[in-house]
């Protein structure tokens, strides 16, 4: 595969998007402040203490409804409103530039702005229903951004601060990486993701500034198993594992050291489903029989910078991290890793991977 | 007939028009953008439905300009037409303008850039290539893998860039089913052991001898024809394409892997032709190629009285259609004159 170098026919500049530099208004996940929040909490403290950005976030702030509304009991007309609350939250904090936490909300959040574009009555008829409802008035956002992408935007300048690289420390050789994509991030827009739909560059950038190398497999672009209704109708679940397996399997060849998501579903799923195929019939598909550690972007970030693994929450995985860090040369303490910032001992999950 | 004529582009429809014009005793210029004549019919290897060699017609196209009345000038690109006083100016990349008292354009057609159909990773995977690329690889005798392998099993994507909504063009290409046709058995007589797979929407073989030629490639040569458009491409461990597809006939996906995937690119206006018309007030159709004054009376007409058109540049059409259509342009030029007098 060629994904960059002069012979690449591919001109990525057809899909570079505008990324904003400084002044968000933050939106966080549900999913991943309760599974992982380690990243969105690292993901503030990067942009307002490392890189010295203007980043708020608004205590009003709710679920966009996007679980809801793809598991069809959330109309779309509701959705729109709650979005349009959002943006009045934005514009009374004094903001412009909205940073989304989560791919399913940001998919939301654009094809409610397309929706808006293309059909001006659908947007003059939340206005008033927000209105009506709370008084409140909204503007459309300058600059529309997925927090992976203002990671992708600074990955130059955090490459320039790192600690540790993307490289086996005994051989010398890059550590290889699969990188997953949310669906909702660039497949139906492809516009508003860097790199377009199909070669999405905005997670292998990250990998390959940071010194790794992207692993290419048949099944890439594949839905990592969430797909809602596969896994929200109970009866689906089957459904759900059996994609996750596909991909696994797909991967498993090229040994990756790690897997890279910039979605929550994708995390989760690609996460919990290599314990649950443990479980089922022992199968694993990373190296020397460990299972693959699934990263978030933040999390990967907070790594190549050194910050402590257990300050980022990577012990709150299924599938822990410590063949990766020990790849890396990452040093970390075992009796600190579930301790809490005051020394407390917390529970000690009885079954997770890779221990 | 003491008349200046210049014909846009030296092509297949530009050089036959312009042989015609001095046949019809016009004072006939060429301009081409390449630096030689001939078009996209340089880079063909054997034509359909006869499979006859394009050497034989590129001989006959340079033999056809080569007399005194025609000067061909290569390199030069026209960007402009204008028209006053009944004349025409023609406006060249080098800020040059030349006179003339009628013009042809035939500036035919540009093939659609694989790499906007992103899903069959043109330019990401090596052995993704394009139905012209094939055609330069059967020219120079070697049909081979990036990695020097001879390809073994082969697929045939149909309809890439035609009838796709997606990339604007609503429109059918026309050829490419017939050029799969006669490149899958091209590849069969090169390679007598490999396998080979078209994947089609439907497949159109509107032109003599087409149909049988469709059905020799699957009785006499053994071509698999499967309904159903590819979904994605991707590379497997062992540097195989892995292609997924669904068989609408028989209702189920496809997940089959290949040595080599060619695209059958579609055609679509040509940018100099594009320009020329943005520049010169030429009307373009739905389909972005040069409209016609009228579908049946005045396919070398367009909106300036003057300006004929041939070829490719008005709608997809092959070799045949398009020497046809040279001939009748020049049958349009002369009506022009007799009309002027």
């Amino acid at each position: 595969m060629k994904l960059e170098g002069e012979e690449n026919k591919i001109k990525w500049a057809d899909y570079q998007k505008e990324i904003a530099d400084d002044h968000f208004f933050y939106v966080r996940s549900c999913i991943r402040q309760s599974l992982y929040p380690g990243s969105e909490q690292f993901f503030l403290n990067l942009l307002g203490n490392i890189l010295k950005k203007d980043i708020y976030e608004n205590p009003s702030h709710t679920t966009c409804t996007g679980i809801g509304y793809h598991g069809d009991v959330v109309p779309f007309s509701t959705i729109q409103t709650v979005v349009a609350r959002h943006y009045a939250l934005m514009k009374e904090s004094g903001y412009k530039n909205i940073a989304i936490s989560c791919v399913t909300s940001f998919g939301i959040y654009t094809e409610i702005l397309e929706t808006w574009k293309h059909f001006p009555e659908e947007l003059e008829k939340t206005r008033e229903y927000l209105f009506k409802a709370t008084g409140r008035e909204f503007d459309i956002p300058e600059n529309v951004s997925h927090t992976s992408d203002i990671i992708y935007k600074f990955k130059d300048e955090i490459a320039s601060m790192a600690k540790y690289r993307l490289v086996d420390k005994e051989t010398g050789e890059p550590l290889k990486g699969v990188e997953h994509i949310g669906c909702h991030y660039a497949k139906i827009f492809p516009k508003y993701g860097v790199g377009g739909a199909e070669f999405p560059q905005v997670l292998s950038g990250m990998i390959t500034t940071w010194g790794g190398e992207v692993v290419d497999y048949p099944e890439r672009r594949h839905c990592c198993g969430f797909g809602f209704r596969q896994y929200l109708v109970q009866a689906n679940r089957g459904y759900s594992l059996s994609n996750s397996i596909t991909k696994f399997e797909s991967m498993k060849p090229y040994k990756p050291d790690f897997i890279l998501t910039n979605c929550p579903g994708c995390n989760m799923f690609m996460d919990k489903w290599q314990y649950t195929v443990k479980e089922m019939n022992g199968n694993t598909y990373g190296q020397d029989g460990n299972a693959i550690p699934v990263l978030t972007y933040e999390e990967l970030a907070g790594l190549v910078l050194g910050v402590d693994p257990w300050d980022l929450g990577l012990q709150f995985h299924a599938v822990q991290s410590e063949p990766l860090l020990d790849k890396m040369g990452i040093e970390y303490s075992k009796e600190d890793k579930y301790k809490t910032i005051d020394g407390r001992q917390m529970g000690v999950p009885a079954k997770i991977l890779n221990v | 007939m003491n008349k200046e004529v210049i014909v846009i582009g030296a092509g297949a429809a530009g050089m036959e028009s312009a042989g015609q014009l001095a046949n019809e005793g016009f004072s006939v210029k060429i301009f081409e953008k390449d630096e030689s004549p001939g078009g996209h019919l340089k880079g063909w290897y054997h034509l359909f439905p006869n499979r006859r060699d394009s050497v034989e017609v590129m001989d006959y196209l340079l033999d056809v300009i080569d007399r005194k009345e025609i000067e061909l000038l290569t390199n030069t690109t026209v960007t402009k037409v204008s028209k006053k006083d009944g004349k025409f100016v023609v406006t060249t990349t080098q800020n040059k303008e030349y006179n003339a008292d009628a013009i042809i354009v035939t500036t035919g057609f540009d093939l659609f850039r694989s790499e906007r159909k992103e899903e069959y990773g043109y330019g990401i995977y090596d052995n993704v290539i394009t139905s012209a690329e094939l055609e330069k690889m059967f020219r120079n005798g070697n049909l081979r893998c990036t990695d020097g392998r001879i390809p073994q099993k082969v697929g045939f994507i149909h309809c890439v860039g035609s009838r796709d909504e997606k990339v604007g063009n609503f429109y059918c290409s026309k050829l490419c089913c017939v050029s799969a046709v006669k490149q899958a058995i091209e590849i069969r007589e090169h390679v007598p052991e490999s396998n080979v797979f078209c994947f089609y929407m439907d497949i159109r073989m509107g032109g003599s001898g087409y149909e049988e030629l469709y059905r020799e490639s699957q009785q006499k040569y053994g071509v698999n024809y499967i309904r159903g458009k590819v979904s994605e491409v991707a590379e497997n461990y062992e540097g195989k394409l892995v292609l997924k597809v669904e068989d609408t006939l028989v209702g189920k996906p496809l997940k089959m892997e290949f040595d080599m995937l060619v695209l059958m690119v579609g055609m679509e206006m040509s940018e100099s032709g594009k320009e020329l018309a943005v520049n010169s007030g030429l009307l373009t159709g739905e389909n972005r190629f040069f409209a016609p004054a009228d579908h049946h009376f005045g396919s070398n007409k367009g909106n300036v009285d003057g300006i004929f058109y041939a070829g490719a540049c008005t709608a997809t059409m092959n070799l045949t259609e398009t020497l046809a259509h040279a001939r009748s342009a020049v049958d349009d030029v002369v009506d022009y004159f007799r009309r002027k007098k």
